[in-house]
């Protein structure tokens, strides 16, 4: 598509080191961290992508040529046409540090806290962010691929309270 | 999950002079709250000063499940996300596996998966907007939502053998062809159903006691919409014209003529008149595709090896049966490129789609849902400031929360 294409180009020049793939008719595009706000907010403010549609992380450990640890996919999309784009981000451990886009979209408060919940990446800037999903005392970060489907005896390790005590 | 005492703020509230202040859980067990979810609620008399949602009661990592189950057997959790219509889940998630291997349906396949998400649509409308008559004190409204609902349910049982958890799609096509006697069962629902309609209509849209306890109740604005990602009736509710079905068009949905429900006033109201209007909508998409349902086969060729033979064809050929061993053995199976997709459907609730990343195995690596209930929960704190503790049950209800969706 023209305008796809315009957005794209736009993106690459404003946004150095950004690179652009296609699958299936969805464009991706990697851009460094430290653009990430920028970026969104350009193609909020100036290319009507003012939808955000998700917010998600996926571990690519063990993941055949993948050069990163984590990568997290913004989602968004032009709620007049319909037209999306994905915006990614590759993170390495230890620096799990990434700026919150909450002050861009409400909506992104508790995709973030999910985000953190289940693979223990930080959002610089958010207001709350706890776990959503699991208990706060939880120490581990479940989606993560060294994590077993099983999990590592959590659920046996909850306090017993009884009748008497509660 | 569970809130501590220090994040509800009890004891620092003498210090900032909210001593006024109580502090009231909603739920997780409440007969308003349908599922299990709690909200700790700040009230000043009976005005909800502050509500603070905690959720995850019910999480059960189907997330986690995805990437430990192969394409066609996840289908069966995507079941227990929404369980109010399955059917549009399982729906949703072929969806996305089939733009993640690009695999064109046949038409009848389309048409039948128009068919019954329109229906899983009619269904969870009516639960959605009969709890919430029940919940502001409509209980008969409920009782006629909920036979129509069992009508549904009698379908989708002489179509897939199951009422509740249907698991009816497939990589490449559904469980098996529909039959003469469904056609005819879905005939016969199209007749009884508008007059129904009608009546609940009837019952509610001009009620006082119901309007005064729905206008004016949890508005959100449309730019309020749009900043927190709200999609599906909720969003339409507050004028955002956006619609998957007619914004990409996507299984056989360029081929009907229907119209998108929209309400400006984006209160409770709104929701509940939008998923009214929706539902004649529907109604409107299943007669059209009924009355052409094209012929030919259900499922994609099987020499195209994703789809899963027929069992005549596993029990009496040996190329089915060959087939079939091909596609259930581990390290055989589908072909998965090594790429990743995030393909969205209009589930009655919202915008359902799945990111799936595909790594060659036939098990996804990521199976990431964007559940609807989750975002519209979100805005829930910010719909209740203002209003009264009685108010909470109209919001929750309007909102459709699904806390099997919500957590999964």
């Amino acid at each position: 598509m023209v305008t796809r294409e315009s957005v794209v180009n736009d993106l690459l020049e404003k946004f150095s080191g950004s690179s652009v793939s296609e699958f299936r008719q969805q464009t991706r595009i990697v851009i460094a961290k430290s653009d990430l706000l920028g970026c969104l907010q350009h193609l909020r403010d100036h290319h009507a992508f003012d939808y955000l549609v998700d917010v998600t992380c996926v571990d690519y450990l063990n993941f055949r040529g993948a050069k990163h640890r984590f990568g997290l996919a913004y989602l968004l999309a032009n709620s007049e046409s319909g037209e999306r784009v994905t915006i990614r981000v590759m993170l390495d451990e230890p620096d799990l540090d990434v700026d919150s886009i909450v002050p861009l979209w409400e909506g992104a408060n508790w995709l973030e806290r999910e985000v953190w919940d289940m693979f223990g990446i930080r959002f610089q800037g958010h207001p709350d962010l706890r776990r959503i999903l699991l208990p706060d005392a939880f120490t581990a970060h479940p989606l993560r691929k060294d994590y077993p489907l099983q999990g590592r005896g959590e659920r046996h390790n909850f306090p017993v309270i009884t009748r008497g005590e509660a | 999950m569970p809130l501590t005492l220090a994040d509800v703020n009890i004891e620092s509230k003498e210090k900032d002079g909210q001593d006024y202040l109580w502090t009231l859980n909603f739920g997780p067990q409440h007969p308003a709250t349908h599922t299990t979810l709690r909200i700790v609620l700040k009230l000043d008399g009976e005005r909800v000063v502050d509500s603070i949602p905690d959720i995850g009661y019910l999480h059960s990592g189907f997330e986690k499940i995805g990437e430990h189950l192969d394409y066609n057997q996840y289908v069966t959790v995507t079941d227990r996300m929404n369980y109010i219509s399955p059917m549009a889940n399982n729906v949703a998630w072929h969806h996305a596996v089939e733009t993640l291997l690009d695999i064109e349906l046949t038409p009848r396949c389309k048409y039948i998966r128009v068919i019954i998400s329109e229906l899983a649509r009619i269904s969870d409308h009516l639960l959605s907007t009969g709890a919430m008559g029940l919940d502001t004190g409509a209980f008969t409204f409920f009782l006629y939502a909920f036979y129509q609902r069992e009508c549904i349910y009698d379908i989708f049982e002489t179509l897939c053998g199951a009422r509740f958890t249907n698991s009816y799609t497939r990589v490449g096509g559904v469980m098996h062809d529909m039959t003469p006697t469904v056609i005819e069962k879905i005939r016969s629902f199209l007749k009884t159903f508008p007059k129904t309609l009608d009546d609940m209509e009837r019952l509610l849209n001009r009620n006082r006691i119901f309007v005064d306890r729905t206008k004016d109740v949890g508005v959100l604005t449309k730019q309020e919409a749009l900043s927190r990602a709200c999609s599906g009736p909720v969003a339409r509710a507050s004028g955002v014209t956006r619609d998957l079905r007619i914004d990409e068009p996507y299984l056989a949905y360029g081929d009907f003529d229907f119209n998108i429900c929209c309400a400006t006033a984006g209160d409770c109201f709104a929701r509940y008149y939008v998923r009214m209007a929706e539902m004649r909508e529907s109604l409107k998409i299943v007669q059209q595709a009924i009355e052409n349902l094209p012929s030919g086969p259900a499922n994609i060729g099987s020499d195209e090896r994703t789809a899963m033979p027929s069992k005549q064809q596993v029990y009496q050929t040996i190329e089915g049966t060959i087939m079939q061993f091909e596609l259930v053995m581990a390290n055989r199976g589908i072909e998965v490129p090594h790429e990743e997709v995030y393909a969205a459907t209009e589930a009655p609730n919202g915008e359902l789609g799945f990111y799936i990343v595909g790594d060659g195995s036939d098990v996804a690596y990521r199976a990431r849902c964007r559940p609807p209930s989750f975002i519209h929960f979100a805005a829930f704190p910010h719909l209740m400031k203002g209003h009264t503790l009685s108010d909470v049950v109209a919001v929750l209800g309007s909102l459709n929360i699904i806390a099997a969706e919500l957590d999964r």
